[in-house]
């Protein structure tokens, strides 16, 4: 963006860096951001429905402390004031932390998640929690137990999911930044879908204590904005080794400001031809061709290469996934906290009727599936062998990245698809993840940025991985692209309903 | 023919960590309820373990102990099954990796040693506690335990006879004892032993169908369950029968074992890695380390007594089989005592007195270097062994030293051949008869007038000294 920073104009639609610089320059009141970005929501929030609850008191509180801050003249940290929005399964001490699901309705958690921490430190103020699919199990959002959430661009279409709420938001000005989790795509795909920036970071960079666990080994949590140097900005706050998660990686995390670029010299990109086969849609695939043609012009080598065990990532995906949280959610039994159905006779017929009113759909079906896959007798055939089916991705990925510095390829086969299109077919939502899954399933860093838009106007995203660690890379990537990109991007139609 | 049992027993120990196995809470038994709780060992939403190093280091120890490799590598597992006291619904253990394995433990059988195979050593976190309020229509959950680190320890099906297991249950006690591993406390629940037993053919060298035996509160109960159940399998199969695989619960009260679950009713605990920790590395440096930090063991502290104090093999044995009787006899002897006299009072009056009280060594009143000075008194001459029992009682009770007690009651021996001589002479002349019988060669009415010398002096004498003395007035 680089519009002049009109005084008086809607600073919700502005990125934390260049809200950053108002405060900074005491042209821009933190009280007068989080109250814009409040009124923001009270006009779009009936139509998007992105949150399940809001802060206003505390981040108006926290945003009187920051102006403080501005008034005696001390600097302030780059996300200091900045509003942000958390998908509701990170734990927060403020409000409830449910999943969207009714089996932790009414949960408060006494802990916070190490992101939400960090944040918090880094003077971020959290404005509310956001809507996604039950546990984070979908591709739509559809599967919360509380609302359905829709896309900023076309209300009668999904957001993606499942961080669809934090998307939506985003996309809708309806904060300035997000946190979303990303366990086979959760935030690349609703970041393509609502048009904006999505990053899972590597396997082992974000500190997953205090994220509800969905499959543990896939998990990531991640940052979601509207351009990349916001997403760099987060990075550099919530990355790191944690005490708390000994999955967290002890590799230093450097300054990802540092990796934002405009040129792409000497940088080897690789597009793996197996995510141009069928399904793809024409729009996707000629947007996803013509960023390779921008990225080729800012000097980069674009070469066609090949990741061969691609077909395999949504079956292997789903044993993986389901099987760890099979696990995951048996804690949910109505013995400790969150939802209990009362009326039952023992301790067993509580469990299964706590479980069976508490779940939604989705939830039992991945609970089932994944306990099948764990089941004496089929272990081996499934989960053991999908675990060997995984280290050949992992080996697939490394001899693509000894020959090229990052992939580019589609993170979605189609734009955002309408409300129930695929509620009724498992399979087809299943497939929505094609792309994004295969960055879980070998802990990559992957990030989604738009890249124009389908002839219905709908936002298009494109994918960028790197080796794991190399976020920088991405990011590098990802800046130059953004910089270049040649196409304006769009606000979603909202603002309509503002001229009334 | 006769059958033979095979029996394999299975241990659980709670590990002597400062805190619990994933989470900073405090171990320590005995808090009200759920006061040693947090959001980890309640497995809420979202929390992830952290692994306890010194629980990891104790396991390594009871490996080296145990004779076992200990895995370069290892990884814990996910245990799947409910149960309210079960927070997580699942249990973190250990499954086909675990830290150590293949290791043996030495028991004396019949005069010889036997090797007991040691299957494997794992580490794994306990639950919490049931606890169901009489006449309540609900139960409560205790979560203090859970997450408390717990160590496995299997052994092969190598024993023979319940006196082996007893045996076995006993030496592995001592050696988690002086490993400070685990204060190994059946009561309190920190040692629970389940056994397995299955009958054969003498002389047949496949296994039977075994049952395991769960419920035994202690190691007699183990031995007295197994009694039963090789008993109770012996009838079915010499009728004819057939054995169940199940899963059978002793009932101390009534001496009997019956069915808890069948096979078929065994869980399927659906293990898989533990995604949320890293594997467990152990590098050749770590286990050279905690090797050279091994105690010495029972086995070679029996040695060492009989080298080093020229005790018999049969006191060493008995004085090592606990570590703090082993520590306070050494103690004992530090102070000074004699070593043969010292074992002699720490197996037997010591023992005796403790066993009879039911008093824990730990809350022995007579401190060792008390009993070292008591033995002292005694081979000084100040005290003769007969007040010494008196004296030792007083020690027991009040924990007053004995140069106290002696000199409060005038217990001190009478050594002055002047005093004992002024004695004899009252004897002589109070007593005509056997003193003339005496004269007579009559030898026997010495004794008497023995007798009357120490009734006359309250046992305090010096016997020999009033024999000799005796002899020549009466000579």
């Amino acid at each position: 963006m680089k519009t002049n920073k009109k005084e008086g104009a809607d600073p919700s639609g502005l990125t934390a860096h260049e809200l950053h610089d108002l405060m900074q320059l005491g042209q821009l009141r933190c009280t007068d951001l989080v109250r814009a970005v409040f009124a923001r929501i009270d006009r779009v929030e009936p139509k998007v429905k992105a949150y399940l609850c809001l802060f206003k008191e505390n981040a108006l509180e926290q945003a009187a402390r920051v102006d403080e801050k501005i008034e005696r003249g001390d600097e302030l940290g780059p996300l200091e004031g900045i509003p942000v929005a958390l998908k509701d399964v990170l734990c927060t001490l403020e409000g409830e932390t449910t999943c969207a699901s009714r089996i932790l309705k009414g949960f408060r958690a006494p802990y916070e998640a190490t992101v939400v921490r960090r944040l918090r430190e880094s003077g971020a103020i959290s404005i509310g929690k956001t809507n996604l699919d039950e546990f984070a199990m979908g591709s739509s959002t559809e599967n919360s137990a509380f609302q359905i959430t829709a896309n900023p661009w076309d209300l009668s279409r999904v957001p993606g999911g499942s961080s669809g709420g934090s998307a939506a938001a985003v996309a809708a000005d309806e904060t300035i930044v997000a946190l979303g989790s990303d366990t086979g795509g959760s935030i690349r795909q609703p970041a393509a879908l609502c048009g904006i920036v999505g990053l899972k970071p590597t396997y082992g960079r974000v500190s997953r204590y205090g994220l509800v666990a969905f499959a543990s080994s896939l998990d990531q949590i991640g940052p979601m904005a509207k351009d990349v140097k916001d997403i760099a900005l987060m990075m550099n706050a919530i990355g790191g080794k944690d005490p708390l998660d000994s999955t967290s990686a002890n590799i230093p995390v450097p300054d990802f400001l540092t990796a934002l670029a405009r040129d792409l010299s000497g940088t080897k990109i690789g597009v793996p031809k197996e995510y141009f086969g069928e399904g793809i849609d024409d729009d996707v695939r000629e947007s996803v061709e013509r960023a390779a043609d921008r990225m080729k012009n800012c000097g980069a080598e674009i070469v066609e290469v090949s990741l061969p065990h691609t077909e395999y990532a949504i079956p292997v995906y789903y044993i993986v996934a389901n099987a760890e949280a099979s696990a995951n959610l048996a804690r949910y039994d109505g013995v400790k906290y969150g939802f209990r159905f009362h009326d039952a006779n023992d301790t067993l017929a509580m469990y299964e009727k706590t479980k069976s009113h508490g779940f939604g759909q989705e939830v039992k079906r991945r609970i089932m599936l994944g306990t099948y896959a764990l089941s004496s007798g089929y272990y081996d055939a499934y989960y053991l062998k999908a675990q060997k089916v995984r280290t050949l991705f992992r080996h697939d990925f490394e001899k693509v990245f000894s020959v090229c510095d990052a992939l580019i390829m589609p993170t979605s086969p189609t734009p955002a698809f309408r409300i129930g299109e695929k509620t009724d077919d498992p399979l087809k939502m299943y497939l929505s993840d094609v792309f994004t899954i295969s960055a879980n399933l070998a802990g990559l860093p992957a990030l989604s940025i738009p890249c124009g838009y389908s002839k219905e106007g709908l936002p298009i995203g494109l994918q960028i991985m790197a080796k794991p660690f190399d976020e920088v890379t991405v990011l590098r990537v990802a800046s130059a692209y953004e910089q270049n990109r040649g196409e304006r991007l769009g606000k979603p139609p909202l603002d309509g309903d503002e001229e009334n | 023919m006769g059958y033979e049992a095979i029996i394999g027993i299975e241990v659980h120990v709670e590990l002597l960590t400062r805190s619990k196995v994933f989470c900073g809470c405090s171990t320590a038994f005995g808090a009200p309820p759920n006061s040693q709780v947090c959001p980890v060992c309640l497995g809420m939403p979202g929390v992830l373990p952290v692994m306890n190093k010194r629980a990891v280091e104790l396991v390594i120890m009871t490996g080296l102990a145990l004779n076992c490799e200990i895995s370069g590598w290892s990884k814990l597992d996910r245990k799947n099954y409910f149960y309210p006291d079960l927070p997580k619904n699942y249990q973190i253990s250990q499954y086909d990796l675990p830290i150590s394995a293949g290791g043996f433990l030495e028991i004396d059988v019949d005069e010889t040693t036997k090797r007991i195979g040691i299957t494997r050593v794992h580490l794994e976190e306990d639950t919490g506690k049931n606890l169901h309020p009489e006449g309540a229509s609900y139960s409560q959950v205790d979560f203090n335990r859970c997450g408390v680190p717990l160590m496995e320890v299997v052994s092969e099906p190598d024993m023979r006879s319940p006196q082996e297991a007893h045996e076995y249950l006993q030496r592995l006690k001592a050696i988690l004892q002086y490993l400070e591993v685990s204060d190994c406390n059946m009561e309190e629940g920190s040692l629970r032993a389940e056994a397995n037993v299955s009958l054969r053919r003498e002389g047949s060298s496949e296994y039977g169908t075994k049952t395991e035996i769960k419920n035994v509160n202690s190691f007699k109960g183990v031995q007295k369950a197994l009694e039963y159940e090789i008993e109770r399998q012996n009838k079915v199969l010499s009728s004819g029968g057939a054995i169940v695989q199940e899963t059978r619960m002793w009932d101390e009260q009534r001496g009997v074992t019956s069915t808890m679950r069948s096979k078929e009713q065994a869980h399927d605990y659906r293990y898989f890695p533990e995604p949320d920790l890293v594997p467990i590395v152990v590098d050749d440096a770590w286990i050279k380390e905690l090797r050279q930090a091994l105690p010495e063991l029972p086995r070679a502290r029996k040695e060492r007594f009989v080298a080093e104090y020229g005790i018999p093999e049969y006191d060493a044995g008995v004085l090592t089989a606990a570590k703090a009787v082993a520590d306070y006899y050494e103690e004992c002897v530090r102070c000074g005592a004699e070593p043969k006299a010292a074992s002699n009072w720490v197996m037997g009056e010591l023992q005796f007195r403790l066993r009879e009280t039911g008093t824990d060594m730990a809350e022995c009143r007579i401190r060792p270097e008390d009993l070292a000075s008591m033995l002292k008194l005694i081979e000084e001459g100040t005290i003769s062994g007969k007040i010494a029992k008196a004296v030792f009682e007083e020690m027991f009770a009040t924990g007053k030293t004995p140069g106290d007690i002696v000199g409060e009651h005038g217990l001190q021996q009478i050594t002055d051949t002047e005093q004992i001589g002024e004695v004899i002479d009252a004897v002589i002349r109070d007593n005509p008869e056997p003193v003339e019988s005496y004269r007579r060669g009559k030898t026997k009415a010495l004794a008497f007038l023995v007798g009357q010398v120490m009734k006359a002096t309250r046992g305090k004498a010096n016997p020999q000294l009033v024999n000799e003395i005796l002899r020549e007035k009466l000579s």
